[in-house]
Formats: structure tokens, C-alpha cells, sequence
């Protein structure tokens, strides 16, 4: 029998119903209505819109047709090579927050918990930005979603270091996690974090992250995102943000593996003169997808959005970057951005870029660019006539298309962790 | 130092050096002229080993070597130099790294260690002082920004750091003011040595007032026509490329 396409979503929700974790934060008719969505949408397939350069069906029919849900325990072993010696390192495993791994550390202002925890008010709160009814991978999230984290500043609080979330994945054979978390910036607080993904097991991951993010009147959120998932994962990213009036969101995606990495990155700027700022490097090899989606949606006046993502595709790599921003009809005085950079390191590599402007409001300043070419000739010739040799002189070039965004991280451990892996991705 | 002997070089179909001669010895200047479109540049060009060129015949020994054999990069590390014409701007890499990269390439290529950074940094001072480069500038990234004067003089700053046994000055005075072209030529002057070479490709006489050549050679349809001392550059300058072109042509018929 041919298999059709909502067959591969439904194989994929039988198996996963089998052995579906239990938590509690989740409404059963929350579980039971996402289940609905995807049984009636299926996994998007590149007939989608937005999936048109990610056929995730594709993936999931070919490399995850059985998912045996072999999830490995982890320990502090396992853990520490992935830990930032400057942050307090908090560790998620295949989904689930787990406090023993978690560095304890008693920080005014921080709340640190998972999410079957949350009392009746915080429950309220989730959901409220990543719908289930909105989005198949936001639906299978939800249905399957694990034991995941919730983060909490409160008002007023600076948190003096860096909080690293270790967000990683680990089987025996093909597994399929849904990690969840939920990070609440109070109003006037200020806080930098990573969230670092990666995937330590000897099984195939297809690993399917939901974020919701709030950003409260005049608070600051400072993001890394670094993702090293390895070449037998397949991730999707979704980071729901909304920030209020007078703040600011920024964050930095460095991808420097993964087999396939899709970042859905949606901010809604709900309120005026706040600012956010999307950045993204990529370097990707052999037969690697990275396809950064951001949804830029200024609602309020007086606001502005910056976002500046590059990337190297080499082999038979394929890079996309589709940025769309909404300017609604009230949010005169917008000044939104977007730039779009990319090298083309082969023949055989593929560069896909779609700035997606939708402008409502009439005294706005709106630009985007993109530009995707090979690594200059003439610099390259410049750099071997000074007595630079072709692969030094090819580094030099890339490294200093790249450097502007490894320059956005302000942590050195992680710059460092980040510029080496670069280095060896050259 | 270096020996072009009957070089024929073409850019697709087209033949532009159609059998150069020439024979350059330590210590000693050189300038070529012509008018445009007579090949100067494509000869620098072809001698720094650019890969548009296709050398079609001929042969080039440099210090006892097989020129044309070697990668741009190892012609470079063998001790040649090409001031170029138009210097390129390489946003994001910093003229100070650029220049470390290249001179520790050189001498790992020779056999030597890196160079320590107190001893490099001190270089680049010393370096820079010579052609009046604002220090400023080592720091910025190549070329980025850079006025004319300045991309000229930087070329001959990367000149003064790498110390090539032969260097090709392709059209260096072009757009320069006549501060910053006698700025230029000092630097070259000071830099030059018994032991050393330079060939310097001008379209007009006016940078020989001040880098004066022990040899003058009139490159025309890509041969060289005439060569003579430095009064030919001044005879030049006072007729113009016509007569060349009118006896060359005579020739041809």
C-alpha cells in the first residue's frame, strides 16, 4: 500500500500515543484538540507555504518511520562538557527539566522550576503566545510536550550572570522529543541567556522545541541561541515572543550543526517604543538544511526591529532565510530592518532568502536586503599575492563575513565555543 | 632577478602580450610605459600569477625559478611584490591581522618561526612612519574606507613589511595628489637596495622625477618597442605615444 500523507502524521501520533508522557500543566482538551489540529493538517510537507524549502514529512517518512522513544538517562559526566563556566547552568533532557543536573544557586528575583510545578495563575500564562490551533508543530508539541522548564525573573531584578539552559536530547535508537519551556521576564528586569541545544545519544533525534517568551514593560532579555545538535538530528525551533512597551528582546541563533535545523522565530512588538533584534549565523556542510523563518510583528507605534542573519553553505548545503515583517495600522513610526547575507561555497549548495514585507502604517522606515554570492575573487587574489595560501586566505575572507555576528556574543566562554567550532566548519 | 624571455599571454581569445622581453637585475628601477591598452597591466598581472590570463608561450625565470610554475601565494613567498593598481577593500579583516597572517606565511614557507608580536607590532610602527600612514589605519580593515592616497600608500606600507626582492608598482601615481605621490615614491626610494628590484608601470613620467629608473621601456600592442634610459621617459612625455604608434604601425604593414 502507498503510503499517504496524513498516514506518515498518523504513524507518527500512534507511536508516540503509546508511550506519551504524562504531565499535568497541560488541559486534557488542550492534548485532545492539538491532536485534532495535526490529524487534520499533518506535518507540513513543502506544498506548505512556509515549508516549501523544509519538507518535514519527507523527514519524518524517511528517517523516523519506526520511533522507539529509547531515551538514555543522563549524568553530571555526560553534562559537564556541554556546562558555560560563566553561567548557572540549568539542564533539560529529552524534554524534562532536571533539578539534579541543574546547578543550584539562590539568585534574588529567579525562579527556576519545571513546569508541572506552575501554580493555577502561572498555568494560565502558557499557551498564550505558542497556539495550538495555529501551527502543526506547535500542536504535536503540545500533545506530546515533557516535564519542561519555567523561568521566571521577577520585577525589578537584574540577574548579575549569564543563565545557560542545556537543552539536550539522548537515545539508543530513533526518539522524537518535545521540550517545552516557558521564560517570563518581569517588568524593569534585565537577563542574559543561552539556551544551547544538542543531541549526545547514539539514536536519531527529531527534536521539536517550543519557547514562549515574555518580555515585560521596560525589561530587558538578552538570547543566545546555540545549536551543535550533530548530523543524526532534526530539529524545529519555534520561539514565540512578545514583548512590551519600552523593551527590549535580542538574540543571537549561531547553527553550526544539525541535519536539519528550522527556526520559526515570531516577536510580537504588543506595545510602543520597544525594540527587538534578530541575528543568525550559519555554517552548514555535506547535505545539512538550516532554514531560519522569523516573523517580525510591530503592532504599536514607535518601535524598531533589526535583523541581520549571514550564512556559508558549502557542499550540498541548503540555507534559507525567510524574514517576514508586519507593520500594522497603528504602528506609525516603525523603523524595521532586515538584512539577509549569504556565500555560496559550491556549486552545489543552495541558497534560498524571501524578505517578506507587509506594511499597513504609512509614516514608517521599512528596508531589507539580501545578497548571495561566491567568496570574492579579487580579495582572495589580493590576500595569496601577499603570500597568504588559498585555505588561510578562504578563512580569513569567511571569518570576516562572519565576524560581525560572533562579535554579538557577549559571553567569551561561549564565543570561544563558537569560534572554534566555526573554524573547524571552514 | 628576473627573465622574460618572448611571453605571450592572452585573456580568452584575445592575445594582449604578444613576446615580452625583459631582463631586470638586483639593484636596478625599471619603468615601463605606453599608452593605454598596451598590456602594462596585464603584464603585472600575469607576472603575479592572476588566474584570468592563460600565458600561451614563452617563459619567466624569477631567482632562479620557474615564475610561471608557482601559485600567486608561493610568488609572493619567492619575494615578489605587486603594488596593486586598484587595491581591494576587504571588509572585516583588520590590516594588522591581514599583514601578521602574511608574514608569518612567508616565513613558515622559508623555514623560520612566526614572529613575536612585540617584535611585529614594532615593525608596523617603524613600517607605517615611512610612508606617513596614520597608525590609526593599521588597525582598520584593509583598504575599507580608505582614500586614494591612502590605499596607495598602504600598498607600499604591506611593501615596506614584506621587504620583496622584486617589486611591480602597476600605475601606482594614478590618483594621486602630487603630496601623496611624492609621499609614495619616498617610501619606495628609502625601501630600495642593492639587493633588491623594482619595475614600476606608468602611464605618464611625471612619478619618474621622483623614482628615477635606470631603464626605460616603451611597451606598445603588447611588445616593447623601445627601451632606453631615463631621457626616453622625458622624450615620451614631450611627443607623446604617436611616433611609437605611427613607426609601429609601419613596421606591421
Amino acid at each position: 500500500m502507498i503510503e499517504t500523507k496524513s498516514n506518515i502524521t498518523q504513524t507518527l501520533l500512534d507511536q508516540l500515543q503509546e508511550n506519551a508522557p504524562k504531565v499535568d500543566f497541560m488541559p486534557d482538551t488542550e492534548i485532545i484538540s492539538a491532536i485534532r489540529y495535526l490529524e487534520e493538517k499533518g506535518i507540513p510537507n513543502n506544498k506548505h507555504e512556509d515549508y516549501k524549502y523544509c519538507n518535514l514529512e519527507a523527514v519524518l517518512r524517511k528517517e523516523f518511520k519506526s520511533v522507539e522513544q529509547s531515551f538514555n538517562e543522563l549524568t553530571n559526566a555526560d553534562i559537564a562538557p556541554l556546562k558555560l563556566d560563566e553561567a548557572i547552568n540549568l539542564v533539560v533532557v529529552n524534554g524534562n527539566y532536571n533539578e539534579a543536573l541543574s546547578e543550584k544557586m539562590i539568585v534574588k528575583g529567579l525562579t527556576v522550576k519545571s513546569l508541572n510545578e506552575l501554580s493555577a495563575s502561572e498555568k494560565i500564562l502558557l499557551s498564550s503566545q505558542a497556539k495550538s490551533d495555529t501551527d502543526a508543530l506547535i500542536a504535536l508539541n503540545a500533545a506530546f510536550t515533557g516535564n519542561g522548564l519555567f523561568l521566571k525573573i521577577e520585577t525589578g531584578n537584574i540577574i548579575p550572570m549569564p543563565l545557560h539552559v542545556i537543552y539536550v536530547n539522548s537515545g539508543s535508537s530513533n526518539i522524537v522529543s518535545n521540550t517545552r519551556s516557558f521564560i517570563h521576564i518581569g517588568a524593569s528586569a534585565d537577563v542574559t541567556l543561552v539556551e544551547s541545544f544538542f543531541n549526545i545519544g547514539t539514536g536519531k533525534v527529531f527534536s521539536n522545541f517550543v519557547s514562549e517568551k515574555f518580555v515585560g514593560e521596560n525589561a530587558k532579555l538578552t538570547c543566545h541561541t546555540f545549536q551543535n545538535e550533530g548530523a543524526l538530528s532534526y530539529s524545529v525551533n519555534t520561539n514565540q515572543v512578545k514583548i512590551n512597551k519600552y523593551s527590549n528582546y535580542s538574540n543571537t541563533t549561531m547553527t553550526l550543526s544539525g541535519e536539519l535545523v528550522r527556526n520559526n522565530h515570531n516577536v510580537v512588538l504588543a506595545d510602543s517604543n520597544c525594540e527587538a533584534h534578530l541575528n543568525g549565523l550559519f555554517i552548514s556542510n555535506g547535505t545539512q538544511q538550516i532554514d531560519n523563518h522569523t516573523l517580525i510583528d510591530h503592532q504599536m507605534p514607535h518601535c524598531e526591529s533589526n535583523e541581520l542573519y549571514k550564512g556559508i553553505a558549502k557542499d550540498k548545503s541548503i540555507g534559507t532565510f525567510n524574514g517576514k515583517i508586519f507593520v500594522r495600522k497603528d504602528a506609525q513610526k516603525t523603523n524595521a530592518y532586515q538584512s539577509s547575507k549569504n556565500i555560496l561555497m559550491s556549486d552545489d549548495a543552495i541558497i534560498n532568502t524571501k524578505p517578506q514585507l507587509e506594511i499597513y502604517a504609512d509614516d514608517v522606515k521599512c528596508s531589507h536586503g539580501t545578497s548571495t554570492g561566491k567568496i570574492d575573487t579579487e580579495a582572495l587574489f589580493y590576500l595569496k599575492a601577499r603570500g597568504i595560501g588559498e585555505e588561510s586566505a578562504r578563512k580569513l575572507l569567511l571569518q570576516a563575513f562572519a565576524q560581525e555576528l560572533i562579535d554579538k556574543i557577549e559571553i567569551p566562554s561561549l564565543q570561544e565555543r563558537v569560534l572554534h567550532l566555526f573554524e573547524k566548519a571552514l | 632577478m628576473i627573465s622574460i624571455k618572448n611571453l605571450h599571454a592572452s585573456i580568452g581569445d584575445k592575445e594582449i602580450l604578444r613576446g615580452i622581453n625583459l631582463e631586470v637585475k638586483a639593484g636596478e628601477v625599471h619603468a615601463i610605459m605606453g599608452p593605454n591598452g598596451s598590456g602594462k597591466s596585464t603584464l603585472s598581472s600575469v607576472l603575479a600569477g592572476r588566474e584570468d590570463y592563460n600565458v600561451t608561450e614563452g617563459e619567466v625565470t624569477f631567482n632562479g625559478k620557474n615564475l610561471l610554475e608557482l601559485s600567486p601565494e608561493d610568488r609572493a613567498r619567492e619575494g615578489l611584490f605587486l603594488a596593486f593598481q586598484y587595491p581591494v577593500e576587504i571588509p572585516g579583516v583588520s590590516n594588522v591581522n591581514f599583514l601578521r597572517t602574511a608574514v608569518n606565511e612567508i616565513r613558515k614557507y622559508h623555514g623560520q618561526e612566526e614572529m613575536p608580536a612585540k617584535d611585529f607590532l614594532a615593525l608596523v610602527k617603524e613600517k607605517s612612519k615611512l610612508v606617513e600612514l596614520d597608525a590609526k589605519l593599521a588597525s582598520r580593515s584593509v583598504n575599507e574606507g580608505f582614500s586614494g592616497g591612502e590605499k596607495k600608500r598602504n600598498e607600499i606600507f604591506q611593501m615596506a613589511m614584506l621587504n620583496p626582492k622584486l617589486a611591480i608598482l602597476d600605475e601606482t601615481d594614478s590618483g594621486l595628489d602630487i603630496d601623496a605621490l611624492r609621499i609614495v615614491a619616498t617610501g619606495v626610494n628609502k625601501l630600495k637596495s642593492k639587493d633588491n628590484a623594482t619595475i614600476v608601470i606608468t602611464h605618464y613620467q611625471r612619478l619618474l622625477d621622483y623614482i628615477v629608473p635606470d631603464f626605460v621601456h616603451i611597451l606598445y600592442k603588447g611588445r616593447i618597442v623601445k627601451s632606453g634610459g631615463k631621457e626616453l621617459a622625458l622624450e615620451m612625455e614631450a611627443k607623446g605615444y604617436d611616433e611609437i604608434k605611427a613607426q609601429f604601425e609601419r613596421i606591421e604593414s
